[in-house]
């Protein structure tokens, strides 16, 4: 009987432990991507299926395969966010005709707050929602917006935690859309 | 007068008609309560980030429309998925928020049990030796002692 409840308290101990250093390391900030871009490397862009925004049906990143694809992260509720949107649409107009676009991901947002916002700024640019923020936690984005340019072969090459600036988006993207896919 | 109170009548219709069409079923503590600030992960009526307002307007526009806390509560999910709601999911890894608890409170009753039946099987205390005999003993070697020290 001793014997038993001894296993048991350890067993249990030894599962609260788990689940402790389970919450621990699932819990913290994930820095590959910006670790490898430090040091010069390109990293495979996460990807996943997400529904699209003002629109029927899903979409991914796959389906830009090809294209250097400016990832932006925003939400209505985050006014550098919003500032931003203008500028992302000029750079949308500006690099679709050289085989690029901007991938808007509306995150953790009411769908018609979303929308309303895309219509105020003639965002002409594709977007997709990530309802409960998971694609983003892929990431690793943590201050918004953020943003993650990508290159024709699916790489992460850049990334903006926080607004972007005409520069940035300018020194970016010039090299990358030179690229051959 | 006449016509007054006519219009009196159709005044009073016309305000009771939107306000009968959606008459609030539930208010905004009794679900805010329940359900959590996507951005921030922590209850809604706890939180004051831009994006909790913003849950707050749905909301309230959804309680104007005479929706039920629980249709609230599935328009939300529809939104931002099931991590919006406040209880955890339960299935898959989720299911340890109620597992663990649960799993440990039945090893503590357990415990319990187990000491109260040792304590109940455990044989009675032995006596404590008597006082007086030890006191006898002592009395005893010291008359031996003192007897060698005169002799």
């Amino acid at each position: 009987m001793r014997l038993w409840v001894y296993a048991a308290v350890t067993i249990a101990a030894a599962a609260l432990v788990g689940l402790l250093a389970y919450g621990v390391t699932t819990s913290g900030q994930d820095t590959t991507i910006d670790d490898k871009l430090v040091s010069g490397e390109r990293v495979k862009a996460p990807d996943a299926s997400l529904p699209r925004l003002g629109a029927d049906g899903r979409a991914q990143l796959a389906d830009y395969e090809g294209k250097v694809v400016v990832l932006n992260f925003w939400g209505s509720w985050c006014p550098p966010c919003v500032g931003e949107l203008p500028l992302l649409q000029r750079a949308h107009r500006k690099i679709e005709s050289q085989g690029g676009t901007v991938l808007g991901v509306d995150m953790k947002e009411v769908t018609s707050d979303g929308l309303a916002m895309v219509r105020r700024n003639k965002l002409t640019y594709p977007n997709l929602r990530d309802p409960d923020g998971e694609f983003a936690d892929l990431y690793g984005t943590t201050a918004y917006p953020e943003t993650f340019v990508i290159d024709r072969k699916g790489l992460i090459a850049a990334r903006q935690r926080g607004p972007v600036d005409q520069a940035w988006l300018d020194r970016t993207l010039t090299p990358l859309l030179a690229e051959k896919p | 007068m006449r016509r007054a109170a006519l219009l009196a009548l159709v005044l009073a219709l016309l305000g009771a008609g939107p306000a009968a069409a959606a008459t609030p079923r539930t208010t905004l503590p009794d679900v805010e309560d329940e359900v959590m600030c996507v951005e921030c992960r922590t209850p809604l009526n706890v939180s004051t980030a831009a994006v909790a307002e913003q849950e707050r307007r749905f909301i309230r526009r959804l309680i104007a429309q005479g929706k039920t806390k629980q249709q609230i509560k599935d328009a939300l999910v529809a939104e931002f998925g099931p991590s919006v709601l406040a209880e955890p999911p339960r299935s898959g890894f989720d299911a340890t928020a109620w597992a663990v608890p649960i799993g440990l409170g039945a090893l503590a009753l357990g415990l319990v049990v187990f000491v109260v039946r040792r304590w109940r099987r455990a044989p009675a205390a032995e006596p404590e030796p008597d006082a007086a005999a030890g006191d006898a003993a002592e009395q005893r070697r010291l008359d031996a002692e003192l007897a060698a020290y005169d002799s």
